[in-house]
């Protein structure tokens, strides 16, 4: 099944177990969403469990924390990552603080088709992920593959806290796996081993675990063992299972789609520098997006997006230090 | 007739002939003791409004000696002038009706049956208030009350209060939820927002502006540019009506008609109830951009000086029963006062506790 079919399929299996879960998003319905993933749903479900909203983000949003505190596990969809910023309000200043300032908890998931690769320039490309993972009381969920998809879905839904799901684009019909059809659960905060090595270690998360895949291919011909780190939640990570990884190998990548100064990277960087310093036998090194927005034409966002041979160059430098 | 910088304004809108006039209801003001029963309210129910008000003014005034004591951190915010709107609409909601009420709106809390002592206990940043001193004033709300939290950036809980509603609708439930903004918040966004989905889905949401005329120092005719605000319920499709809101049982009526209506599945309703905030925005702000005549205008309509005038003539309250009603409430405010000093400070190693929740905190009267 495909990376899409994954999440819809963990959205029907949780929608068929517990009334309670509801969707709404813009042309979710009769459409079934910009991308299909709700293809056929609102005829299942019915239209008050697939609910077409006015194009009115904070409304979606506040609504979905509404319903949420009257006991309800909304997930919403935004048509793309970026229209979030539309939201933004409602997400930090309300969803991510009731819990900690009044003791209600506000169990909703956003489900965020995010990440470039395909011209949709600055406002259909965007990975906003560090943005949200700085905010204390939100989690961000990133999976990239379609195992992952969809049994990352289905503990963001039952998560009691507002989970953002991060869905990467680029994936949706590119990729493909095994996905078992029964129920099943992957946890929040487990990074996954995508590749063993001992020499190098990359972590990554979404799309870019590909990209490093195929790196780490390269480098294998250069007899480069290279790890990969798939983090899987970018807010709560994985830092034992990073930090790990570090000691094994002792040179370390970090690499994501989305910008580089402040991105989610620096903090990992940072936290590398401060607990595993003595086993490093090389700087920490940073591969992202340079701080830009997402451009348009194809040959400027191959330059903006870090390709293979970005990554190659990167590991090599590495290997030779 | 609401008078005052309202009137001002009505007349400038017309004189400037350039905005067409909405057929919002202007509500009656109340009348007799048989039209308030037939309301729904027999004299002991009109003695609890009264009590409330009183339990409101008074937390606020007590709050207001606690600030110049020290004891209160941060600011303090009060709603003088608004008991009666708050009261008022309160009162009309069931016991299994849901509402957001903000800064102003005290009495909501007061009605729903919150303990004063946890009110002064949140005020002064301690361990008993509903927020565990996570956060200040009236920024709190009991939830097994049927309240939410509201936030500093208005009118974000609109869209929640919305929220609440499309719960009910989903599961058939005859239950309303209830959202307050302010005539200042009625500028942002999340307003439209939120009457627009709630009135394509015609939800089970009643709107409450309360129109205190003064968005911190903004006056209306720079806040906002039709003659009332309940004039923009006609562009989401429901019904807009404006209310005295110095007249608790004006407000009652109309809260109770619109509470009803929604119950019955007629949609939402905006409710503009016009007052004047009596008080600087908070304490630190004298208030010296309203002028003088406006403050001794809405004196002479003291929402609680009102209603015991009104009891008075219409339901016989006498002068034991006044002074009764009256040392209870002193009484009340007077342990609420000892027992929140009692209350022990937030402990420090506990700070992390809820920034995330977990699946035990799901156990709440909505999450079954």
């Amino acid at each position: 099944m495909t990376y899409l079919q994954a999440i819809s399929d963990g959205l029907r299996v949780e929608m068929r177990r517990d009334e309670r879960v509801f969707v709404i998003g813009e042309d979710v319905g009769v459409y079934g969403g910009a991308f299909k993933v709700t293809l056929g749903f609102q005829e299942e479900f019915g239209p008050w469990r697939v609910l077409d909203s006015p194009l009115a983000e904070t409304a979606i949003l506040g609504a979905c924390t509404g319903a949420a505190i009257m006991g309800m596990r909304p997930v919403a969809e935004m048509q793309f990552a970026d229209f979030i910023s539309c939201g933004w309000d409602h997400l930090v200043t309300v969803a991510a603080k009731q819990r900690f300032r009044a003791g209600t908890p506000v169990p909703i998931v956003v489900r965020l088709p995010s990440g470039g690769g395909f011209s949709g320039g600055p406002f259909h490309s965007q990975n906003p992920e560090s943005s949200f993972a700085h905010i204390p009381g939100l989690k961000c969920v990133c999976p990239a593959t379609p195992e992952d998809a969809k049994g990352l879905l289905i503990s963001s839904i039952e998560d009691p806290n507002p989970v953002l799901f991060f869905e990467h684009k680029h994936l949706y019909r590119r990729i493909k796996g095994e996905v078992s059809e029964e129920r099943y659960t992957v946890p929040l905060g487990k990074a996954r081993t995508h590749r063993e090595g001992d020499e190098i270690s990359v972590i990554t998360w979404g799309a870019m675990v590909y990209t490093a895949d195929e790196a780490a291919k390269e480098l294998e011909k250069q007899d480069v063992s290279v790890e990969i780190v798939d983090l899987r939640t970018v807010m709560p990570w994985d830092r034992e299972a990073v930090l790990a990884s570090v000691r094994k190998c002792s040179k370390v990548l970090v690499l994501h789609e989305d910008t580089r100064t402040g991105g989610f990277g620096a903090e990992i960087a940072a936290t590398i520098a401060e607990e595993a310093f003595e086993d490093l036998d090389a700087p920490v090194k940073r591969i992202a997006a340079p701080d830009c927005p997402v451009p348009f034409a194809p040959v400027l966002e191959k330059a903006y997006i870090p390709q293979v041979e970005d990554v190659v160059a990167g590991l090599s430098e590495l290997a030779a230090y | 007739m609401v008078r005052g910088s309202l009137e001002l304004r009505r007349r400038s809108t017309r004189d400037g002939g350039t905005h067409a006039a909405m057929a919002v209801r202007e509500a009656e003001p109340v009348g007799s003791l048989n039209e308030v029963k037939e309301a729904g309210l027999d004299r002991e129910d009109l003695l609890a409004i009264y009590r409330h008000l009183l339990v409101t003014r008074g937390i606020e005034e007590r709050g207001h000696i606690l600030y110049k004591q020290g004891k209160i951190p941060g600011s303090f915010y009060t709603g003088r002038g608004n008991e009666g709107a708050a009261v008022g609409v309160a009162t009309a909601m069931g016991p299994d009706d849901v509402g957001t009420p903000l800064h102003r709106d005290m009495g909501v809390h007061v009605t729903r049956g919150v303990e004063p002592w946890r009110i002064f206990a949140q005020y002064m940043g301690r361990e008993d208030g509903p927020t565990r001193g996570r956060d200040g004033n009236v920024h709190m709300a009991d939830a097994r009350l049927g309240m939410i939290a509201m936030v500093s950036h208005l009118p974000a809980m609109l869209p929640v209060a919305v929220g609440c509603a499309l719960a009910f609708r989903i599961r058939h439930e005859r239950r309303v939820a209830v959202g307050w903004y302010g005539e200042g918040a009625a500028a942002r966004g999340d307003a439209h927002e939120a009457m627009n989905l709630a009135g394509v889905r015609q939800l089970p949401v009643v709107f409450v502006c309360d129109n205190n005329q003064w968005s911190y120092s903004t006056p209306t005719h720079l806040a906002y540019p039709v003659e009332h605000l309940a004039d923009r319920a006609a562009a989401y499709g429901f019904d807009g009506v404006v209310v005295d809101g110095t007249d608790v049982l004006a407000v009652y009526r109309e809260a109770k008609m619109a509470i009803e209506k929604a119950r019955d599945g007629g949609g939402p309703t905006l409710l503009e109830l016009q007052t004047l905030r009596m008080e600087g925005h908070a304490v630190h702000d004298d208030a010296f951009y309203v002028p003088k005549e406006l403050f001794e205008e809405w004196a002479k309509r003291d929402p609680v000086e009102r209603f015991r005038t009104w009891l008075r003539e219409n339901a016989e309250l006498r002068d034991d029963e006044e002074d009764e009603i009256a040392s209870r409430v002193k009484k009340i405010l007077n342990d609420a006062l000892a027992r929140a000093d009692e209350s022990p400070l937030p402990d420090p190693a506990t700070l992390l506790e809820g920034v995330y929740a977990t699946s035990e905190d799901l156990d709440t009267p909505h999450h079954k």
